[in-house]
């Protein structure tokens, strides 16, 4: 019980601190969108081409907006050690992260949703008809690519170089976010649009697997 | 000193010997003749570097509930010499795959989450160079180190799942699967011979490890004082 | 005379070491601190007094050794135990106002009536008029004493203080070795690295000088008492 009410008390702390600044989502929608630019000069975004390899270039652009939208999540709380603060506070330190994650998952959320249309316009790919199914694979996999970012940020924010440094631990360990999430949304853009529920249900066992293992090991992330 | 030198030696013997089976033992295979015989060298390196990085994940289990410097320093030592025998793997792959495949790489299933697996591991080690303190990065190394490793079957999983070309496993591929009794007999030897050079090359890592965190503590007490 | 609304709680230390690599923060550090005890700890810069509050604090794990809570309470409600605690950092989110920040650790903390609470300390530390002002507009004395507030927001009946006269001025100083005095007197078990003399340092039942990481002095009467003070100011 506690620990829902720690987290939601953590969470309404995330939010606030994010929504009078705005800093992360407005750095990061602008970094998706010079990604999304460039990316259209590498190949000819004609509908069929599009169809084939804007899902990848999605995935990918979302996949390093995150590792660098995730950076601050734990180096914010080293500025005044309001990390110590935390730990000396919550009664499971389970809290900061489920907090932490909620709102990642949640910036990335509404990060990807407000591109969408731009993304559709520009690389002429329909989305309304399966955007519902769209927006369960955004969720599943930002919740993923959230948990995994979380906790090594929690690493890289101890490390020196932390700023290369979470990319290089963060992006490897996603690969499979990365494959599933692109084969799913292949799908959802093709001419006879269809839904994979294995990839869809994949997406679903890494989040468990690794919300588990942070459950797990997350106290020990936190260590002094 | 004169123990180490004569397990070094039975190892050396061993990896020669796994050597000459394949090469002058082992049957010529029907359609690659020749060639097929780097698999003895490839899988059971294969295997080798897996069984390394399953004890580097024990290893970081052991770390983190007891807290105690030999598992750190055994974590480190396998993960090198785990990334070594599966640097192997991907050299003496593509050594087959060009004239097999005709070309030397592919994004096939297994090659690419071998691929993605030596990364984890090459970030753990860089991680490793990144943290001063040596309890924090002993603890913070080996936490990535639990995440990598619970990665590895998703990843294969994933990859195999949405592309492959790999030939099917032939040992233990099911049914249809398999290998002529004498190329079984030479593949288990190979893999003994390169299990014992890795669990060599671990212990001689190891006390090397050891050596070094002694010559660690020396100087920071030295500086200190 | 009224019971106190919080238990009463000794601290012990048992053969502490803290390695940070190969460099030794506290070397086999044993102290037995009574209930009610308020306890001055001096040593220069690096002698391990932050190291040591930390680990009182449970926010460092000893690497040998351990720290524990005495009192009558079982093990289930030592657990339990938050020390309140003023460090080098303010450990409030400089983004927050005074009043965010108070409100976020109370009700982490389940403090009942946070409302009440909040209200009441910030009236204490004197920045009832600044309280949706957000901590980075305040100056250094101010974030002081919205970090005392914090650490007391919760009414602990443990204080770990290190250094808490940071930043403030003398009248700021004054008010805070008030609060320690009434905090001391109403029972709860007080631990604060101080430097040099003061009024705070006066207020102090007991002197632990620390000199690389071990106990290098102990006393309880008042003439080794300053003596303890005035040579790690030395």
């Amino acid at each position: 019980m506690s620990l829902l009410s720690n987290t939601g008390a953590l969470l309404g702390k995330e939010l606030r601190t994010e929504f009078r600044s705005r800093e992360l989502l407005t750095t990061t929608i602008v970094f998706i969108l010079i990604v999304i630019v460039l990316f259209s000069f590498t190949f000819d975004p004609t509908s069929d081409e599009s169809r084939r390899f804007a899902p990848g270039l999605l995935w990918l652009a979302f996949l390093f907006a995150s590792s660098l939208m995730l950076q601050p999540c734990f180096l914010r709380e080293q500025h005044n050690d309001t990390l110590s603060a935390l730990r000396l506070s919550v009664s499971d330190p389970f809290a900061i992260f489920l907090a932490k994650l909620a709102a990642n998952t949640l910036f990335l959320l509404l990060t990807e949703l407000l591109l969408l249309p731009l993304f559709a316009v520009m690389y002429n790919v329909p989305v309304v008809p399966v955007l519902h199914w769209l927006v369960l694979v955004f969720f599943l996999a930002s919740f993923g690519i959230s948990i995994a970012g979380t906790s090594l940020s929690a690493i890289s924010a101890q490390a020196r170089m932390r700023e290369l440094l979470l990319p290089l631990l963060m992006l490897p360990l996603l690969t499979p976010i990365l494959v599933a999430s692109t084969e799913v949304t292949k799908s959802l853009f093709d001419r006879a649009p269809f839904v994979q529920w294995k990839g869809i249900g994949f997406l679903a066992v890494f989040d468990v697997v690794f919300l588990t293992a942070l459950w797990l090991f997350g106290e020990y992330l936190l260590e002094e | 000193m004169w123990k180490r030198a004569m397990t070094g030696a039975i190892v050396l013997f061993l990896v020669g010997a796994a050597a000459y089976a394949s090469f002058f033992i082992a049957p010529e295979e029907k359609t690659m003749h020749v060639l097929q015989r780097i698999f003895y060298f490839h899988a059971a390196a294969a295997w080798a570097g897996m069984t390394a990085f399953s004890v580097c994940f024990v290893a970081n289990l052991l770390y983190v509930w007891r807290r105690s410097e030999k598992w750190d320093s055994l974590g480190v030592s396998s993960a090198e010499v785990g990334l070594a025998f599966i640097t192997v793997v991907l050299i003496t792959g593509p050594i087959w795959a060009k004239p097999a495949w005709g070309i030397y790489w592919t994004w096939d299933a297994r090659l690419t989450s071998t691929f993605v697996l030596w990364l984890l591991y090459i970030s753990y080690l860089l991680l490793r160079t990144l943290i001063e303190e040596p309890d924090r990065r002993a603890l913070l190394s080996a936490l990535f180190g639990i995440f990598s490793f619970i990665d590895v079957p998703i990843v294969f999983g994933a990859i195999r799942w949405w592309r492959t070309q790999h030939p099917a496993p032939v040992i233990m591929g099911g049914p249809g699967s398999g290998l002529e009794p004498t190329m079984r007999k030479v593949f288990f030897f190979s893999v003994l011979a390169l299990h014992a050079l890795m669990v060599f090359l671990i212990a001689e890592r190891y006390r090397l490890e050891k050596l070094r965190t002694d010559v660690e503590v020396l100087r920071r007490e030295a500086e200190a004082i | 005379m009224t019971p106190p609304a919080f238990s009463l709680v000794g601290l012990r230390f048992e053969n502490i070491d803290k390695r940070y690599g190969g460099l030794l923060a506290l070397r086999a550090v044993s102290l037995t601190i009574q209930p009610g005890e308020c306890v001055v700890l001096a040593g220069r810069n690096g002698s391990g007094k932050t190291t040591l509050l930390r680990i009182a604090a449970r926010l460092a794990r000893p690497s040998r050794g351990t720290m524990s809570f005495s009192g009558q309470f079982s093990g289930e409600e030592a657990a339990a135990i938050r020390p309140g605690f003023v460090a080098h950092a303010t450990m409030v989110y400089d983004e927050l106002t005074a009043e965010e920040n108070l409100l976020l650790f109370s009700r982490l903390q389940n403090v009942p009536q946070p409302g009440n609470r909040v209200e009441a300390l910030l009236h204490e530390v004197g920045l009832s008029d600044r309280r949706s002002s957000l901590v980075r507009t305040f100056s250094r004395g101010m974030r002081q004493r919205v970090a005392i507030a914090r650490a007391l927001l919760h009414e602990p009946s443990v204080l770990l203080l290190d250094e808490p006269a940071t930043g403030l001025d003398p009248q700021g100083v004054s008010w805070l070795a008030e609060a320690i005095r009434r905090l001391r007197d109403s029972g709860r078990t007080i631990l604060m690295s101080l430097h040099g003399e003061s009024e705070i340092s006066s207020l102090g039942t007991r002197a632990i000088r620390l000199d690389a990481g071990s106990v290098a002095a102990d006393t309880r009467t008042g003439a080794t008492f300053r003596s303890i003070l005035t040579f790690a100011d030395a």
